[in-house]
This record gives C-alpha cells, structure tokens and sequence, in this order.
C-alpha cells in the first residue's frame, strides 16, 4: 500500500471511530439526562417497567454470546475456515457484551451504586447469577482470544474454546432465565424460554458477524469466497429455522393453558404494535424474508443477499425482543384469575408504552460503544479474516 | 519541691464541670422526653409474624381512607405528570365476578410473603424480609433494577420516577429506588397499627401476630374463611382477605 493509500485509509479509520465515539457519547449524555431527571423523562412506568434500553441491552448481550459460536466451530470443530474468524468474533463477542452492560447500568435508577451491585450478590437472584456470568465472560473470552493469539498458546486453544462455549450457554441460559423464572406475568414463566434464548443468540450473533465480515471485506476491497459464504449462509439459515421452531413452541403451548389464551389473543391477534411487529417485523421481515433470500433461487445469487438476510434477522430480532419483553409487561397482571379488576393503579388495564428519545439514545449508543470498540480493535489488532482459498481448496474444505 | 497548690485547678475544673452540665442537661431531658416516642431499638422478633386481615365485606367501594392515611403517614405527595409514574403503596381495587357480576372492592399492597418473590430476585438483596415477616427494601442497596416490579404478582411496588423535595424524615424515599407497603414499620416498632388500620372507618382491617393464637387476628382467621391472593404461587402471604 502507498503513503498516500494508507494515509486514507487512516483518515476514513479516525472518521469511522470519531462517529462511533460520537454516537456513545450521545446515549451516555441521554442516560445523564435520565439520571438528572428521573425515569419520568422516559416512557416506562410502574406497569411498563422496563422499555427500550433493555430491548437494545438484550439484543446486544444474547448477540454478544452468539458470535462466539463462530470461534467455537473453529477451535472445538477444527474447522478451518471458523478457526480464520475466531479473533474477530472474540472481538465481537467481547464489545456487545461490554456495550449491553454499559446500557443496561446506565438505564439503572441508581446507576452511581455500580460498586453495590459488584459488592453485594444475592445468589438466588437471576440478576445475581449474571454478576458473575458477565465477568466470567469477558474473562474467558479474554484467555480464549490469548489462546488464538499467541503462538505458545495456541496448545489450549480447543480446551479454551470449550470452556468459552460452556460458559456462553450458562450465560444465555442466564439472560432468559430473567424471564423464564417470572411467576407474576402471563408472558413469561415458561421452561421454553432459555433455550429459546440460546438459539436467537445463535441467530442474531452469526447475522451480526455476516454483517461486520461483509463491512470489512468492502472496507479493504475483499470478496468472501462463495463456498464460504454460502457456508455462513446455510448454517444462518439453520439458527433462523430453529428460532423459528423455539417461539412456535413457546405460543403453542401458551394457546394450549386455558389460562394463557387471553393473553396469547393480545399478543398474536389485538394488542395493537405487538402484533404488528410478532407477525410483520419479526415472522415475514425477520424470518421468512431472510431464508427466502438464502435458498430461494432468484434470490440466492442475487449479489448482497447474505447480507441483507442478516441485517433483516437483526432487524426481526428487535422486533421480537420488543413483542416479548414490552408486549409481555403491557398485559395486564392477572391478580384476581375469574374477575374483572380496576383501579387508579391501572389494574386490570392494557399499558401502552411510547419511548421517549433519551431512552432511544441510550440504546442507540450502546450500538456505537460496540461499534466503536470493533472498528478501534480490528485496526489496531488487525482482525481481518483471510481466507487460504488455495490451501482450503487443496485440501477439500470448499467442497460443497 | 513542694506539692503545688491545686486549690485555682480544682476550681476551674468544678467550674469547667458545672457549664459543661449546664450545657448538656436540657439536651438530656430531651432526650428522655423524646424516648417515650422513639421506636424500640431491639432486633424484629422471629417467633412474631405480622399479618393483616382485610374485610372485604365491610370495605366500601369509593372510600380510600386506607390510601390517604398511608400516603400521609409515609410522605407520598410526589405529582408525576404521568399517573402510570406516580407511587402508590396501597390502592384500592374494584373487582366484578365475570359470570355472576358481584362485587368487591378491597385494598392492595404488599402482601408481606414468606416466600417473597422480590427478595428472590433482587441482585443486591436490598429487598429483604425481617425476621418479623415484614418486607422491605434497604434504600441504600436498592440500585433501581425494578426486578422485583416484574417479579410481583400483585404489582405493589413502586419505582420513583422523578426527585422528591419533600418527605417524611421516618420514611426514606428518593428517586431511583423502589418502594412499596412497609405495614408503617415505623409505627409497628412503637407498639402502633398501620396508618391504614387506624384509618378506616368500617374496621374492615384487623393487623396483629399470626403466630400468637391468642391476638384478634389469628383468632379470627380461625373462626372465618380467608383467601390469600395467588394462592396458587404458594408464597404464604401475610395479607388475607375475608369475602372474595
């Protein structure tokens, strides 16, 4: 590369990190405003407890323990063409989770008390399970990116790679374990829900890798090889298919209970949004629309199309997690099963929930933590996957 | 050398003892007036479970005694423009049976559980469960996660959503912590009812010790059928209602 070549490159570089730095100092400037006024200047409320920041915190979390299947491959699978990825998804893996945490802290009410929640662990809480989830995260995925990384390592990596596989299950299991332990509301206990958790972060976090993979190869004027990608393809496709399977599941057997129709009506069929977003946003934009790009034949070699199917997956997975997590606190508790409830407290009444622009901001700016985190961390540690086409051709590993 | 003369030393040092208990001694009586009213300092009681039996019988659609008496005793007068925001630690529900149309109306809080959910899940334990069976949540632990909110089954927590200016010096609040139903800690730890017992007007409420077989309350859970609201989820409530 010439001087001059390289000194764009630098530019673009500082440009792309100064946006990004912009766009998380603005969600941080939002959380101040929050924490400045109290949570009146958001939509939620004593109903409608928590909105948009956990919507954008959870996709970036369950996204974060995904990516890291693609290292997984590699390493416990010995699939050459994964072991290539295994920094950048460690990366990825690394920054989502870093950047969920940051939104999900600065939404708390009392964010300043950051030292209490580290000091003061209640193990019976799923909340507290995760003070110890998190950490074990970043610090496995630390000794597992070393393992990648460093030549005298590299005897441990398939031992790390394990370990950072275990590890990011029990997380998943941990993040829809918030939920699936919830007796109080009709949406959410539900034995179904952590390991529906698991394949969406299966699906989400490949979907995001695709998305990163295709903005550096344009970046440094690289194509993906096409076995590869429809390798990605394929297996994408397979994540997308069992998500869809795992809510399926999770509606059938809510239909099934009496006692869970009312709410299943509000939630597939009258409440507005909800459905909207359940059939329009996450059903045909996030599910159907992306296997009809990777295996319908007019679609298929159309060129962008695995990208596109991902950015739609990660567009469907917003749409589901606001379904699931505001459409299920906007249902009303059933205190009085049999009776009809009504109160100054809103009992017994369907919530409405408009997000306000500072809680949109911060989630927005756990995006640009992310995003900022990976543009500074591929330069510097230069993770760009490069594929041996020819040695992985000698040795049959493109064969379809 | 001979012994010095301490007689000018002895002197000051009455003197200096004499402004010193002259300084002191109305802060003491003070004190001693005050100490009829002070809360008992000992530690809450294991072998006493507080309850509440609540009348539903007698309760008046309409009347929210209960609830003024409770927002006054506890401070609650923050005017969130959104009433969705705004904390209430006892409401009143309206119920109608779907099928027969009779009606109840009745009063909600914290149901003081022995099993309470939102101890359960509170990642710092700042909700907590005295040895009395009274839940609370420790304003200085409680970092706003609202877990506990999604984990109630009666939604009788709050979460204050804007700064308070004012409020009562007994009763802690701030903006960024939930809160909810205490049973007037304040005033059990005197001897005293809640504000909501005292306050209404059918004495539709009947507080007192459900493991002492001989207080009001145990006596008449005795006599009368009582419900516990969600009995289903097994949390051994310490509210019970009379007539639903």
């Amino acid at each position: 590369m010439d001087y001059a070549a390289k000194r764009s490159a630098e530019t673009k570089f500082y440009l792309l990190a100064a946006l990004g730095g912009l766009v998380s100092a603005i969600g941080v400037g939002a959380a101040l405003y929050m924490e400045h006024h109290g949570h009146a200047v958001t939509g939620m409320n004593n109903q409608i407890v928590w909105g948009l920041p956990h919507v954008f915190a959870i996709f970036l979390v369950v996204a974060a323990s995904g990516v890291l299947n693609v290292a997984s491959i590699g390493s416990v699978f010995g699939k050459t063409v994964y072991k290539t990825r295994g920094q950048l998804a460690g990366l990825l893996c690394f920054a989502m989770l870093a950047a969920g945490l940051v939104v999900i802290l600065l939404d708390l009410g009392r964010a300043d008390r950051i030292m209490v929640a580290a000091t003061h662990v209640n193990l019976t809480s799923v909340f507290g399970w995760n003070m110890i989830l998190y950490p074990g995260m970043f610090a496995i995925a630390f000794v597992y990116m070393w393992t990648l990384m460093e030549k005298r390592m590299y005897p441990y990596s398939k031992a790390a790679g394990f370990a950072a596989f275990i590890w990011r299950l029990m997380l998943t299991t941990g993040t829809g374990s918030i939920f699936g332990f919830i007796a109080a509301r009709q949406a959410y206990q539900s034995a179904v829900v952590a390991p529906m958790f698991i394949i969406m972060s299966f699906a989400w976090g490949m979907a995001v890798f695709m998305v990163v993979q295709k903005a550096m190869y344009l970046w440094n004027g690289m194509a993906l090889h096409p076995a590869i990608r429809n390798r990605f393809k394929r297996l994408l496709a397979t994540f997308v298919a069992a998500v869809f399977y795992f809510v399926a599941v999770y509606h059938l057997t809510n239909i099934y209970y009496a006692k869970q129709t009312a709410f299943e009506q509000f939630i597939l069929l009258d409440g507005g949004i909800f459905p909207q977003l359940f059939w329009g946003g996450w059903l045909v934009a996030g599910t159907l629309l992306p296997l009809a790009l990777i295996f319908l034949p007019g679609l298929k070699d159309m060129p962008g199309s695995a990208t596109l199917a991902s950015l739609l997956i990660i567009v469907g997975a917003f749409c589901q997690l606001y379904v699931f997590i505001i459409g299920g606190e906007a249902f009303p508790l059933e205190i009085f099963p049999g009776m009809t409830a009504g109160s100054s407290f809103f009992d017994g009444r369907i919530d409405h929930y408009s997000p306000s622009l500072p809680e949109l901001l911060l989630g927005i700016g756990g995006i640009g933590i992310a995003f900022t985190m990976v543009v500074v961390g591929v330069h510097v540690l230069k993770f760009l996957p490069e594929d041996d086409v020819a040695k992985l051709e000698a040795a049959g590993a493109l064969a379809d | 050398m001979t012994a010095p003369d301490n007689k000018r030393r002895n002197f000051l040092a009455a003197a200096g003892a004499g402004a010193a208990t002259l300084a002191i001694a109305p802060g003491i009586n003070l004190i001693r007036v005050s100490a009829a009213d002070e809360p008992q300092t000992k530690l809450a009681s294991g072998k006493v479970r507080w309850g509440m039996l609540v009348d539903t019988t007698k309760c008046a659609t309409g009347c929210d005694a209960c609830v003024s008496a409770c927002h006054q005793e506890n401070g609650i007068v923050e005017e969130v423009e959104d009433p969705r925001q705004r904390s209430q630690w006892l409401r009143k529900i309206d119920l109608v049976e779907q099928g027969t149309g009779r009606q109840h109306s009745l009063p909600m809080m914290c149901q003081h559980c022995a099993e309470p959910p939102c101890v359960d899940v509170c990642p710092t334990g700042a909700s907590f469960k005295r040895a009395d069976g009274i839940v609370l949540v420790d304003r200085h632990t409680c970092i706003g996660c609202r877990y506990c909110m999604m984990a109630c089954p009666y939604k009788a927590r709050s979460f204050v959503h804007e700064p308070l200016t004012t409020q009562n010096p007994e009763v802690p609040r701030g903006v960024g912590c939930v809160e909810g139903c205490t049973f007037c800690v304040q005033r059990i730890d005197r001897g005293k009812n809640p504000a909501c017992v005292d306050a209404c007007p059918e004495a539709a409420l009947v507080f007192g010790d459900l493991n002492d077989e001989n207080s009001a309350i145990a006596k008449k859970l005795k006599e009368v059928a009582s419900t516990q609201v969600r009995a289903d989820l097994k949390l051994d409530t310490g509210v019970r209602y009379q007539g639903i």
